[in-house]
Order: C-alpha cells, then structure tokens, then sequence
C-alpha cells in the first residue's frame, strides 16, 4: 500500500513543484514505514522520470500514451484509479494547481476519499489524519482531519524545500483499459505564454496596484522583473481596468500565491488583496503613501515614489548580480 | 437546454477573520454573507445571458445550506433564474455538498451544471470536479469563456502556463472565473420578481463526511515593518539577500 503520488510534466520537462509533490509524498511514506509510486501520464523520456528517484520516488508508474499530453480530467482519473487499484494505495497525493484540481476531487469522490485541498503541513498522525490548510484565502488556517480509510491530499506548491538524494527508481509501463468516454474532450486550440516566468510557479513576484498610474508605466514592473527572474502580477483595479490580464490578478477573488518573495508596489494592500499574498515568505511594499495599510504586513518598506524608486531597485539588482 | 447554477454562500470579501469557542469556530456575530463571487460574477450571469438569448430554457439554482442561507438565495434569484432549491445541510465537506447536489440533480436531465472556480471561504474548489465524476459527466475547470453551439460548449479555459479553447457536448461540468461573464447589478423588477420566484427545500438522504475541521489559527502577526531609505536600494538588495535569503 504504497503512497501515490500524481507527477505532471510540462512537454516532457518535470518541474520543481512536481519534485516537491514527491518529496512530500516521500515525507508521508517514510512516517508510515512504507514506499512511494509516482504516476506520470503522457510522453516523457526515462531519463526525465529516472529524476524522480533522488525526491524519494522508488517506482514510477508510466502510462506512455500522447493523448495523455492534454490535460483530459477523466482519463486522468481512470489512470490514477489504476494505478491506485494495483499498488493498494490509500494515500493520494496531487498538487493544489490547474491539473490536480481537474483530477484529485474526481479520484477522490471515486474512492470515497476524504480530501484537502492546499495542504501546507505533513499530517499529524497522533490526532488522527490532521493536515493545515488556509482558508478564507489565508486569512486563517484550519486543521482537517480526514476520518476516511483512503485520503487524496493536495499540495500547496512552493511549501516544502526540497533536496536532492542519491535514491533510484524503477520505472514500469502501466497499460490503462481507457474507455471512449475518457476523451469526451476535444481540444481545439492552445496557447501557450512563452519567455515569462508563470505567476503560479514563481518564487519571486513583481505586482502593480493603482499606483503605478497606468499601463504605459508597466515596463518599470517588467523590468525589475526580467533582472529578479521573477514572474509579474496586479492587483484588481487594475486587472478590472485591463490594464494586465486577468490571469495577472491576485487577491481574494483572483489567484492566492505564496512565493519566497512578493514585491507590491502602488498597491494600498485591501484586506482583499493581503488575503492571496500573505502566504509569501518576505513582503515588501513600495508606496508613496505611508499610511498604506500594507506596510502593516510587510517586511520591508519603501515609502517613495514608484517612478523614481522602481528604476533605482531594478539598477541596484542589476548590480548585485554582477558583484556576487 | 437545462442549466443548474451551483450558489454558496460565503462572508464578505471585507470580513475579518475572528476566531472563538477555543478558536474551534469562526465568529459569525456581525458577519455579513453573500453569494459567492465566483458563483455570482461569472456563473450565475453567464446562465442569465445564455437565457435572455434565447439559448437556455432553464436556469435553475441550487445550494447546499440551512434556513440562513435563503436571504443569499433570493439575492441570487434577483439577479435571474427560474427556480431555486435549496437542500437543507450544512455545507461543510466537499464531498458531501457534491453528494447532495448530485443526488437532486442526477434525474433532472441538465445539459450544463455551472460553478464558480472555488468558494472564497473554504478555497477547496473541488465540488464541481466531484459532482462530474458523480454524475457521470465531463468537467472543464477554470473556464474564461463559453459559448453553446447546438448540444456542445466550446469552453476557453485557463491551463498551466497558458489557455486553450475546448469543445465538448453535454452535458458537462463547468467551473467558471473572471472573463466568462460581466458582473451585474440586480434590478427593482428583478428583486420583485425574486420574491414570487419557487423555492423548494428538499431533505438530503444523509452520508457521512469524510473530513471535519478541529480547529482554526490566525496568521502570525509580522514582526513590524523596516523601513528603508527610498534613495538607498542597494540597502534593501542586500537585506533580501543577506538576512530575508531570498535573492
């Protein structure tokens, strides 16, 4: 009854939270004195799953069909369930982001798995099967407890720091009996954002808020960004204004985002706002206004102006990569 | 086509998280409530334009909730949709609010159920998912945008690092966010007309929940903000650096 744990993958490349998932997974195996079977769907090379094994993945199940490149919720499913089926695992582990959202409420409810959603903590098992999670967008934590027999748990990516091992892995083909239904999908068209760091993935985040005065002035976000290699967002006047995608916005009622460093600038911090970015490791907050709600739950501060302080940062960056 | 809109109902985006009964409970004294955003915004608007455009013949409302929750309900019927229903439970575990839903839903052929992309208190955004898999349909998460085109929704729909148009015919399982519709405001008619508009509250067949919360914590509060001269970057550069250890 090995640990489960879901391995996605960007074209044939593994990424870090995908390694973290197995880390933690790894984490959950260990406390229960047994092993992990990572799962991976779609066209990959083994040289790329073969990684797996240094974040404590000692089998990877590997259903080798390019249908599986797409992300289709139900063959997914039907994957996982038989992967889970012949390992006799009880124990799910995704991640909380786009795919494990499509695929770990499917798995669960087929199990009649209890789930959480954006586990922050390894479980507790002395109080039973307690897992931290935000809620109310982080403006509070709960303790879950899953009082199931099988659990599916979502990670919240970018919790975990996570280190190589020399561990190995075995890899085995895993035949899936997909039925017609599976693909009721079709796919017409996709978009990939090429060149940008992905906001969701980011450890380091540049955000723009109201003060920042208009779309012509971004370039100042983009380029302190471009030279942190760290991924742009905004908060919602300015999303609502369109002055940034949609995708861009986070808050309460955008995307919750949790990097090892969250920079806002021109944003007066609305409990709103604070309720998707407070999980970030280290705030800072730049805004010419000093009674700005934000520099409350912010690390450090800058009172000034955006347009004199953001191109002296970026410069400052600038400098110290090249000194260190 | 039948549409089903999934409502919850969820505290103010402005609310204060305050913590009681050994921090076992949120407080809820002095709370106020609304539908959730993501169900109101872009769910529940959606149907309404696909309904005013002659598209959907139904759209019908439900919520898994106690008595208290019937003020949001008529909120919602204000806005549009035929009909509500609301079943009598607490909403406290995914899996049982997707039960519950799938229960009244599975004879009552709708061509499309829609959601939003998660509720703003719990964050699980896992019952839409569920109830496809309960009900036997395909799911679409994190739509942008939809549109009917005969027995088929041609959805666009945020993926990792990107987006992608899908089609897929009924019925489905959408969960919806910002683009997919134009928040509105109620109108005089349509509070008038809510108040005539059928409720009906029916009683779940009870299941077990497969989780229960023990208890809550508040974010620690921050040590206190340090302040760094506007004209010294550098200062702040080797602070992210040296002592926050993040660049």
């Amino acid at each position: 009854m090995s640990v489960i744990v879901f391995v996605e993958h960007d074209a044939g490349t593994i990424k870090k939270k995908n390694f973290e998932a197995v880390h933690y997974a790894s984490g959950i195996a260990q406390k229960m004195g047994t092993t992990v079977t990572a799962v991976i769907l779609g066209i990959v090379d083994n040289a790329e799953i073969e990684k797996l094994g240094a974040y404590g993945a000692q089998k990877v199940l590997h259903v080798e069909d390019s249908r599986l490149g797409e992300l289709h919720p139900r063959a997914y499913t039907s994957a996982l369930l038989t992967a889970i089926e012949k390992e006799g695992g009880k124990i799910i582990i995704t991640l909380n982001d786009i795919n494990g959202r499509a695929v770990a409420p499917r798995v669960a409810a087929k199990l009649k798995a209890g789930l959480v959603v954006g586990a922050l903590t390894y479980p507790d098992m002395d109080k039973g099967f307690v897992i931290k999670k935000a809620v109310y967008s982080g403006k509070a934590f709960a303790y879950v407890n899953i009082t199931s027999d099988k659990k599916v748990i979502m990670l919240m990516p970018n919790t975990f720091p996570i280190t190589e091992t020399t561990g190995k892995t075995v890899i085995e083909k895993l035949v899936v009996d997909f039925s017609g239904k599976d693909f009721g999908i079709k796919v017409n068209e996709v978009s990939k954002v090429t060149g940008e760091v992905s906001l969701s993935d980011a450890s380091l985040v540049v955000s723009g808020g109201r003060g920042m005065k208009g779309r012509e002035n971004w370039y100042l976000i983009e380029d302190l960004a471009k030279e942190l290699g760290a991924a742009t967002a905004c908060s919602r006047p300015v999303s609502d204004a369109d002055w940034r995608p949609h995708h861009e916005h986070v808050g309460q009622t955008g995307g919750t985002i949790r990097p090892d460093l969250y920079i806002a600038v021109g944003i007066s911090g609305a409990i709103q706002h604070l309720a998707g970015v407070n999980g970030s490791k280290t705030i800072v907050v730049i805004n010419k206004d000093p009674e700005a709600p934000f520099f409350k739950a912010a690390n450090y501060g800058v009172v000034g102006d955006a347009m004199e302080v953001l191109p002296r940062l970026t410069e400052a960056v600038k400098k110290f990569k090249q000194h260190k | 086509m039948k549409i089903l809109v999934c409502i919850s109902q969820v505290p103010d985006t402005s609310t204060k998280v305050v913590l009681k009964d050994n921090s076992t409970t949120i407080e809820n004294a002095g709370v106020s409530y609304i539908i959730n955003p993501y169900d109101e915004w872009y769910a529940l608007i959606r149907a309404i334009e696909l309904k005013e455009s002659g598209i959907a013949s139904d759209v019908d409302l439900v919520t898994v909730g106690k008595a208290n929750t019937e003020p949001v309900i008529r909120k919602a019927l204000a806005l549009g949709g035929d009909k509500a229903i609301r079943i009598d439970a607490e909403s406290t575990d995914p899996y049982l609010t997707a039960v519950y839903i799938a229960e009244y839903a599975k004879s009552m052929d709708y061509d499309l159920i829609l959601c939003g992309k998660e509720s703003i208190d719990y964050n699980n955004g896992s019952v839409g998912s569920m109830l496809a898999e309960l009900l036997d349909m395909d799911y679409i998460g994190f739509a942008t945008e939809i549109k009917i085109e005969g027995n088929t929704a041609v959805v666009k729909r945020e993926i990792e690092g990107g987006e992608e148009t899908d089609s897929c015919k009924f019925p489905l399982v959408i969960s919806c966010q910002k683009g997919v519709a134009e928040a509105r405001i109620a109108n005089m008619r349509g509070i008038m007309a809510a108040r005539t508009r059928p409720l009906t509250v029916i009683t779940p067949t009870v299941d077990d929940a497969l989780t229960s919360i023990l208890s809550y914590e508040l974010p620690p509060a921050k040590a206190g903000v340090r302040l760094i001269d506007p004209a010294d970057m550098d200062e702040l550069v080797e602070l992210l650096h040296a002592e926050a250890k993040v660049i």
